[in-house]
């Protein structure tokens, strides 16, 4: 591999991953656990060969315009209604056909409010928020990915806004999009993203003195015992068939 | 005056608390200064009847009218976004499947749509796949909307029609098993196409379903439509238009009741649904009655494309014609089930070492999907199913998300309950169609 990294426009260019490149199951246990492995079991034999996987980090790249498509339009639009565009957007990402607007956290319910109500962009309907967990690929990990919706001009778009684990704030867009209530809760619960602003971002789908948010990639696979009244099974990871 | 005293009551530090076994409401309300402690709070479910599943409510309640509804959720979570990061991509469509276990068929379409989508093979998925997934959608959104009328009719009363409308799901649910194996929880459609092509004895079935069906829906409606208890429970009750629904992120059949003919199959076609010929219905009182009027009329709408999706049904391959992804064998059933064609077998074992090697490969490691990240959106019975897939250009789903339209319809259930009557919570409740085994995921 060489150094100088190919522009492919958007696409996300694969990096080289440390270590681990024969493919053989060496190098085990693992010195991190996170993104390796299969089941984040460490310190027996492994003969699956799962084991010596490593994930591979991709950095994003901004596209070179035009986009192609409405994607302009859209662009242009909200340069055009949103004073601070040259500084809350970070990245603009076309990929499979797919906008992807990269905002700085602080600015993502500024940047909704002109998604909704710009005539010209018109964005009613705000489909889901999610997160994801970029570990080890970006120091600001925890991304929350916004699907918006237009139902004037049947476009869509992704917003995403990128924080840190030491540091996940970002306000709520509840305020313009009432629907990303439960879908902000949903993000806290896995992620442990906090929306600041939110009528009452508490769990939703784990327990309320749950610890810990299932869906960031260093909290593993099973972990957690499971309990019968009476009885008690170690965790998928602690149990000898998988060890 | 029955000496009974069902109804324990003990003094909290919150107020009086009544624990209600049933029978008892009498005893409750007797309790109760009406002009002190104008207000209790009744906690309906998890384990409710009426309450689709394990959700539960927490209302206020001033005498019989609703003035404060909190659903709360994530009873059935089982963390299957989790568990698909554990599984190659293929492994995703079984997880999937088991999300909203009334529309599974539109589960796996989705996610299949999602990985086509990153691997960009769309252009490469058969005719014929595409059509038996349109064909297999249509009849899921049937036995769908099938399970609500009979569940919401049960509701609010009338058990003829629950045991009609299971009647007819069952008779979908044979279809099922006759092309998929399974009734529920199929596993059927797989990106790259479907897992096994639809046998003639389905077509034949499927056919007399069609000639059948029109005149079991004209008996509900006889039965239903003009009954006045039905009429008095469902109109002007629940009502949110289509301001509300928009904030609120209400998709569906919610949505359409309200007025607005928003339907992913018409807006933003997918599986070539632009050259098939249906309307989208409508109505515009956005009450629990509209919904049932929509719901009906969609069955009739997609009697109609699983009559045309029938008829252009040509022979021709179910899946990708690349190697790299389609499963190495066809599905056959054997004396102790349904497993990999004997001749599959027979072929790998015996005659082909690279065969083998192919077959284990793709079976244990998938194949790799380009990194990046994708949202499709499906219309399913219930509204906008959105699935959001990110790739590491792994063999397995970095991140996969459901944008469930169970749980982001059940936002709506305050806005529509409160300032309502308790009865008119549970057809509220019921007219938004929540799976809770889709909604907690």
């Amino acid at each position: 591999m060489t150094d100088d990294k190919p522009t492919t426009g958007g696409v996300p260019v694969p990096v080289p991953p440390a270590g681990a490149t024969s493919g053989a199951p060496a190098e085990f246990p693992p010195a991190a656990p996170a993104g390796r492995g299969m089941f984040g079991n460490q310190g027996s034999g492994d003969v699956s060969g799962f084991g010596g996987l490593v994930r591979q980090h991709h950095t994003v790249e901004d596209s070179p315009r035009p986009y192609g498509g409405y994607f302009d339009e859209v662009r242009d639009a909200l340069e055009e209604a949103y004073p601070a565009f040259g500084e809350a957007i970070e990245k603009v990402v076309v990929d499979r056909g797919e906008l992807t607007l990269h905002i700085r956290p602080e600015r993502i319910a500024e940047v909704c409010q002109v998604m909704r109500d710009d005539p010209a962009l018109r964005f009613e309907l705000c489909s889901s928020v999610s997160g994801v967990d970029y570990l080890g690929a970006d120091a600001r990990r925890l991304h929350v990915v916004y699907q918006l919706t237009s139902m004037t001009y049947r476009r869509r778009v992704r917003l995403e806004a990128a924080v840190s684990v030491e540091e996940p704030h970002l306000p709520s867009v509840t305020a313009v999009y009432p629907t990303a209530d439960w879908q902000e809760r949903e993000t806290y619960d896995m992620f442990g993203v906090v929306f600041d602003g939110h009528p009452a971002l508490t769990r939703i789908l784990m327990p309320d003195d749950w610890e810990g948010h299932p869906q960031r990639k260093d909290y593993p696979l099973g972990g957690v015992p499971v309990e019968y009244k009476g009885a008690e099974i170690p965790p998928p990871d602690k149990r000898r068939s998988y060890q | 005056m029955t000496t009974s005293n069902y109804a324990t009551e003990r003094e909290t530090t919150e107020g009086r608390v009544f624990t209600v076994t049933g029978g008892d409401w009498d005893d409750v309300v007797s309790g109760v200064d009406p002009i002190n402690e104008g207000r209790i709070v009744v906690n309906m479910g998890p384990q409710h009847p009426s309450t689709h599943g394990v959700l539960r409510l927490i209302l206020e309640l001033e005498g019989e009218t609703v003035r404060e509804a909190r659903s709360v959720v994530g009873y059935l979570h089982t963390g299957i976004e989790k568990n698909l990061e554990y599984r190659n991509w293929v492994q995703g469509s079984t997880f999937v499947t088991r999300m909203d276990y009334l529309s599974p068929l539109f589960n796996e379409t989705a996610y299949s749509l999602a990985v086509e989508k990153l691997l960009g093979i769309e252009e490469q998925i058969t005719e014929r796949a595409t059509t038996i997934r349109v064909l297999m959608m249509e009849l899921n959104r049937i036995s769908s909307h099938l399970v609500w009328l009979a569940t919401t009719a049960m509701e609010l009363g009338a058990i003829n029609m629950m045991l009609y409308g299971f009647r007819e799901r069952e008779y979908i649910l044979e279809i099922f098993e006759l092309i998929t194996g399974l009734r529920m929880n199929h596993a059927y459609v797989r990106p790259g196409g479907v897992a096994q092509d639809v046998p003639d004895e389905a077509i034949v079935k499927i056919r007399d379903f069609l000639k059948l069906m029109p005149k079991r829906l004209k008996e509900y409606e006889d039965l239903l439509s003009g009954q006045p208890i039905w009429l008095e429970r469902t109109q002007n009750v629940a009502v949110l238009d289509v301001t509300g629904c928009v904030a609120l992120g209400v998709t569906g059949p919610v949505l359409r009741s309200a007025g607005l003919a928003w339907d992913l199959r018409k807006t933003m076609p997918y599986c070539g649904y632009e050259t098939y010929e249906f309307d989208v219905p409508t109505h515009s009182d956005g009450d629990v009655w509209g919904r049932y009027l929509v719901r009906n009329a969609e069955i009739r709408e997609s009697l109609k494309l699983v009559e045309q999706a029938l008829d252009r049904l040509k022979p021709g391959p179910v899946m990708v014609a690349d190697k790299k992804i389609a499963w190495p064998a066809q599905l056959a059933i054997g004396v102790d089930g349904m497993g990999n064609s004997l001749e599959h077998v027979a072929k790998i074992m015996g005659q082909s070492m690279e065969s083998l090697i192919h077959h284990f490969k793709l079976v244990t490691e998938g194949f790799r999907v380009p990194p990046g990240q994708v949202y499709v959106g499906v219309e399913s019975p219930r509204g906008e199913l959105g699935v959001h897939a990110v790739s590491d250009g792994g063999t397995r789903p970095y991140r996969v998300h459901y944008r469930e339209p169970s749980f982001v319809n059940l936002q709506a259930l305050p806005a529509m309950a409160e300032g309502g009557l308790i009865a008119d919570v549970i057809a509220g409740g019921a007219s938004l169609d929540p799976v809770m085994g889709g909604c907690d995921r």
